[in-house]
């Protein structure tokens, strides 16, 4: 070594080289700067997000009203499921956080069950993430797009425990399809180059049909109030909306159309969760890998499971970041 | 050192015997918040719904919350609290300039179009 490195005498000096300031790895610093690197990439998604609602302010969909859903239960349950997959994420970042102490002390096995049981957790996530899109994609009660692509919902109003609240209907509980000429475009039936969406059940026509003869239903603008409220037409305007506004019967979301409101509101749920689960299944991936890693003992002849440590801080950014997703989709 | 941890949280309010004991208070506070959140989202309150500094109170409670929990997860299950002041400043403190920098111009923007949609000559009530 002497013969083809010179040595200059400062290797102990602080300029010389061979400290670390930092006392980390080089592996760990890198972590670290990826890491903010990809917390400046969601927060320019999340923070273009809230240009979209700062400039839709006054007619942003609530929600509440969107996320109502609970597998396996009927009703109205805002916030709780999201609530479980905030829990079961900052759970797995618990069972992370213990495979990285039990690491430092080298216990092979303690480090393989919750290694596995963070895998367990974040599949649990991306599963629920799963089921979430699900119920956002095929919608609810379904909608009316005026031509200027707003959207006009339905309901009427109840009183319920002394209290008069607005309760939405469902648009195939009013409205009868008819029959119509128009068929599906098929590539095999028209332009083999073009192709087109499935078509909705109802036409506008059926709808305001369906509105003309149940007299309690109204019709709910995107416009909030000023008791925060989405406001409600009166009858008249109502069927005045829908007759000289209305363009398409929508149902559900897409990237086109949502009928939970601004079709904004649906494009930003699509990209920022999908990205968020995007990195959540990756890092179950990488965990999958240093899981088998650790169970075949390749840490334990290194005697050194600071790889647990890297994943381990991938994972609680894939945590951090959800915590922001949460409070900016669901609370806020 | 990545073997020492510091264990104690609320500027030493709370103790803890070892990492792990540390690992479940941390835990416990998290979900605490986290319950907190959820309870406010279904009741919203209506003394939190009055207007403070252009967002509903509730709004600022709700954000303030996520930055707290933000902060124990970095501190406490990524360890920054273990790492030296000058790593910790690198990421922390770039992350906070330019993210807050981030935001002040997007939402300053996004106002001004929502003013411009609301008093200007655009029609988009049909």
């Amino acid at each position: 070594m002497n013969t083809t490195v010179a040595t200059t005498g400062t290797e102990t000096k602080t300029w010389g080289g061979g400290n670390k300031p930092l006392k980390a790895s080089y592996g760990k610093m890198m972590m670290w700067f990826f890491i903010l690197s990809d917390a400046l990439t969601f927060s320019g998604f999340l923070a273009a997000y809230g240009f979209s609602r700062f400039k839709f302010i006054g007619s942003w969909p609530i929600a509440d009203e969107v996320f109502t859903h609970i597998p396996f239960f009927h009703g109205n349950y805002p916030m709780i499921y999201v609530a479980f997959m905030t829990f079961v994420l900052i759970m797995s970042s618990v069972t992370m956080v213990l495979a990285v102490d039990a690491g430092h002390h080298l216990r092979q096995k303690a480090v393989t069950w919750y290694m596995f049981l963070t895998i367990i957790g974040g599949l649990i996530f991306v599963g629920s993430q799963a089921w979430e899109w699900g119920t956002f994609i095929k919608g609810d009660f379904g909608a009316v797009q005026t031509k200027g692509g707003n959207i006009l919902q339905f309901g009427h109003y109840e009183t319920i425990e002394g209290e008069k609240v607005f309760v939405r209907d469902a648009v195939k509980n009013f409205a009868t399809a008819t029959v119509t000429d128009r068929t599906q475009h098929e590539r095999k039936n028209g332009l083999w180059f073009v192709s087109e969406d499935a078509l909705p059940e109802y036409t506008v026509n059926d709808v305001y049909k369906g509105l003309e003869s149940h007299s309690n239903i109204l019709v709910r603008t995107q416009d909030i109030n000023e008791h925060g409220e989405k406001t409600v037409l009166t009858r008249e305007e109502s069927l005045k909306q829908i007759k000289t506004n209305g363009k398409q019967v929508v149902h559900g979301a897409n990237l086109h159309v949502n009928e939970y409101g601004s079709p904004l509101f649906g494009d930003f749920f699509f990209f920022i969760t999908g990205f968020h689960g995007f990195h959540v299944f990756s890092g179950v991936i990488i965990n999958i890998i240093i899981f088998f890693n650790v169970v075949l003992g390749t840490y334990e002849r290194r005697k050194n499971y600071e790889m647990v440590e890297k994943v381990g801080l991938y994972w609680h950014f894939v945590d951090l970041v959800w915590v922001f997703v949460f409070t900016f989709f669901y609370l806020v | 050192m990545a073997h020492e941890h510091k264990l104690e949280i609320f500027r030493g309010l709370w103790k803890f015997k070892s990492n792990t004991q540390k690992i479940w208070g941390v835990l416990a506070f998290l979900t605490f918040v986290t319950a907190i959140e959820v309870v406010l989202g279904i009741y919203k309150p209506e003394i939190l719904m009055g207007q403070i500094l252009g967002m509903k109170g509730l709004n600022w409670i709700f954000i303030i919350l996520t930055i707290v929990k933000a902060y124990y997860i970095t501190w406490d299950f990524m360890h920054m609290r273990d790492e030296t002041k000058g790593l910790r400043r690198a990421v922390v403190w770039t992350g906070i300039f330019l993210i807050c920098y981030l935001i002040f111009i997007l939402l300053q923007e996004g106002g001004y179009i929502e003013s411009v949609y609301s008093n200007g000559f655009i029609k988009r009530d049909f």
